[in-house]
């Protein structure tokens, strides 16, 4: 006799899943108790939003689908909000909810939500189980589902009832599954894709556009060969930093309204513009319309409805990037534009860095390009939403490396329990998170759990006592009233991570911080380096 | 804004129709009529929607109605007049015995049925396009209509010469 809890474990080993993050309680139980003793490794989040953000970073380092378990409830709820972060950023993951009792459900018991209900729309596919025998085929599916095409995060909600369920019938777990509704685009259209290159043979002033898609659809290869072939000068979204990298002569750094100057101006004075695996969110695009416009567009997604969501596109190809992006590879015939690559690049060396160190605070943005120099070069660094995030997104340079951030959501908390995925992913490559303290306050439970794995993430904690995005918002629309920006509680987080054991240093100076940043990154296990940063600071 | 008709064909199985609703709010797309039910061996489910928008949003609704799991198929029905569709509606009118006779009238000019009667108020039944029950309705309001109840519209692409397809 096997129960159903035992066939959920089953179902994930034969997924070969390693390792899943979570939080038990009462509904999810019979689940627990078969993993005691399974191959599986269990993480222990300190919260169950963080567990999803775990199990996010964990996917994107892996490349594949995260896991992440709460109970009913309570437990389920706290973990919507990781769930909707991995659905902006098309994150594949598996979120598995205990559920109470069939039989009770609908009368509000105790520790009762309807979580797939609640989830809808942050949700790729969910699934209320209410038969034992079907979890092969729904962890199958989900799986599946939340792998290919645009990954997404699938819920799996099974009720107590159906975990303790016992019957002989032995474990098969489904080779395929046929989903009839669920059938993604594989393959770019071959009409599409000649169309696509003869536009980009026609144009004098293309541009290519990576988004997170190149890096999801493990096309990073396929692209950048593209652009080297075709001599195409690229810009990135924040979802696509890390494709190329920062000091490659074709790239010109991210748009948006953080972004680069001279990669905005390349974009807006782009006669055609390759759009790869990026949704032109309002962020990367502010006026999509002005500048479809002007220029020719070639929309290439998996998803078909991004084509022309928020901008029209003139060549649409959808399917997998890396394929379409291979076939146009081969069939590119190099043009010679030497002029706009001069222009583009007159741009790009105009480019001035700002921030310069200082001596009587850490300025965040010249000492994120020293520490970058002295990082190994496949760094995983993720960033908290706010100032930190534009920071760390326009001064880290990667060279193979990743930048991990709530792209879509800008979700704070995501950078610490991200970088612990990351690190548990990869534990031989330098993770580091950066932290504003606002959102470190968010996840700082999660200190507990870095200290339980000993998972080496190496934390930049950038502490001006402000909510500074949003101070400086209200410096510039709501005339320097500043309201509830003042984070006047904030710990000694020197001694906060002392009494949690985690070696921490305070850096008052850039130059304290230079010379930390050696020992932070010579430490073993996690360390947290704590930067004292002008309230003043701009974030551009 | 025009009404298009979307024939969307679902795997008929719990929480399917509220995922299809959530869709439209959550994307914020507006419904003018809804009607569902179960077609071929009942496990799968049509659901007719009368969507408003222009052209962009409905092929942005269609995509995203592509997108749910359970959805099967999403057939764009286009305009009225474009398929053939129908719905249903029952409605109470208020009437005095010597103008039954002009009511009457109206409803067999229509095709609509009388169902039941009462002294003072006879309830009809009509079927057919939107149109249709939109001009018994609206001929009916001078005599006083106490209460209306009305189905969402079914449709059916409309068809075509064997050679043609």
């Amino acid at each position: 006799m096997i129960n159903g809890a035992q066939r959920m474990v089953e179902s994930l080993l034969a997924e070969g899943v390693t390792t899943i993050f979570g939080y038990p309680g009462a509904a999810i139980c019979p689940f627990y108790d078969k993993l005691y003793g399974s191959a599986m490794r269990h993480i222990l989040a300190r919260q169950e939003q963080n567990a999803a953000h775990a199990a996010s970073g964990w996917a994107r380092i892996s490349g594949r689908p995260g896991v992440c378990v709460a109970t009913s409830g309570p437990g389920a709820l706290n973990l919507i909000t990781g769930i909707a972060t991995a659905y902006m950023d098309s994150i594949p993951l598996v979120a598995i909810t205990g559920q109470i009792d069939r039989s009770e459900l609908g009368r509000d018991v105790f520790q009762e939500a309807d979580i797939t209900g609640a989830c809808e729309s942050v949700t790729k596919h969910s699934i209320l189980l209410t038969d034992a025998r079907d979890i092969p085929r729904a962890f199958k599916e989900a799986f599946l589902v939340a792998g290919t095409g645009r990954p997404g995060p699938v819920l799996i909600d099974v009720p107590i009832d159906v975990q303790l369920a016992e019957s002989d019938e032995p474990f098969v777990y489904p080779e395929t599954v046929d989903i009839p509704g669920y059938h993604p685009t594989t393959k770019g259209h071959p009409l599409q894709i000649k169309r696509a290159l003869s536009a980009i043979g026609e144009s004098l002033r293309p541009i290519l556009c990576c988004g997170g898609g190149v890096l999801l659809g493990n096309a990073r290869e396929a692209f950048l060969e593209f652009a080297r072939k075709g001599g195409l000068p690229v810009v990135s979204t924040m979802m696509g930093l890390g494709v190329m990298p920062s000091d490659d002569p074709l790239f010109l750094g991210m748009i948006g309204s953080h972004g680069e100057e001279c990669a905005n101006r390349a974009f807006r004075e782009a006669d055609l513009l390759v759009l790869c695996g990026a949704r032109v969110g309002d962020r990367a695009v502010a006026a999509p319309n002005q500048i479809a416009d002007q220029a020719k567009i070639i929309h290439i997604d998996v998803d078909p409805a991004e084509i022309g969501k928020n901008m029209r596109a003139d060549i649409p190809i959808v399917g997998e990037l890396r394929g379409v992006l291979e076939k146009m590879t081969e069939k590119l015939e190099p043009v010679e534009r030497a002029g706009w690559r001069t222009r583009v690049e007159g741009y790009r060396n105009a480019r001035a860095l700002r921030g310069e160190d200082r001596e009587d605070f850490v300025e965040p943005r010249s000492f994120l390009r020293k520490l970058s120099e002295q990082l190994p070069a496949n760094t995983v660094l993720t960033a908290d939403p706010g100032q930190g995030q534009i920071w760390a997104a326009r001064n880290f340079a990667i060279h193979g490396g990743r930048f991990l951030t709530s792209g879509g959501l800008g979700t704070m908390g995501y950078a610490l329990p991200a970088a612990l995925g990351a690190a548990v992913a990869a534990p031989e490559r330098t993770v580091v998170a950066v932290c504003g303290d606002g959102a470190f306050q968010m996840s700082m439970c999660e200190l507990a759990t870095l200290c339980q794995t000993h998972a080496p993430v190496k934390v930049i904690l950038f502490d001006n006592r402000r909510l500074g995005m949003v101070r400086e918002l209200q410096n510039q629309r709501y005339g320097g009233r500043h309201y509830a920006t003042y984070l006047s509680g904030n710990p000694d987080f020197l001694r906060l991570c002392a009494a949690y054991g985690i070696p921490a240093r305070f850096a008052a100076t850039n130059a304290e911080a230079d010379a930390f940043a050696g020992e932070m990154l010579a430490a073993r296990g996690p360390f947290v380096l704590i930067c004292r940063v002008d309230p003043d600071t701009p974030t551009l | 804004m025009d009404r298009y008709t979307l024939s969307v064909l679902v795997e008929n199985r719990p929480g399917v129709l509220s995922k299809v609703v959530a869709l439209f709010s959550r994307r914020g797309f507006n419904i003018h009529s809804l009607a569902v039910g179960p077609v071929q061996d009942g496990s799968v489910s049509c659901i007719t929607i009368v969507v408003l928008g222009d052209a962009a949003t409905v092929e942005q609704v269609e995509k995203q109605l592509n997108k749910l799991v359970p959805v099967i198929k999403v057939r764009n029905l286009g305009r009225p007049g474009e398929s053939l569709s129908c719905g249903l509606a029952l409605v109470r009118v208020q009437c005095e015995n010597e103008r039954l006779g002009e009511l009457m009238q109206i409803a067999q000019l229509v095709g609509a049925e009388a169902v039941d009667a009462a002294p003072g108020a006879v309830t009809y039944r009509i079927a057919g396009e939107a149109e249709k029950i939109d001009a018994f309705l609206e001929m009916l309001r001078p005599y006083g209509v106490r209460e209306i109840v009305r189905t969402g519209q079914i449709a059916m692409e409309k068809a075509r010469p064997a050679s043609s397809r």
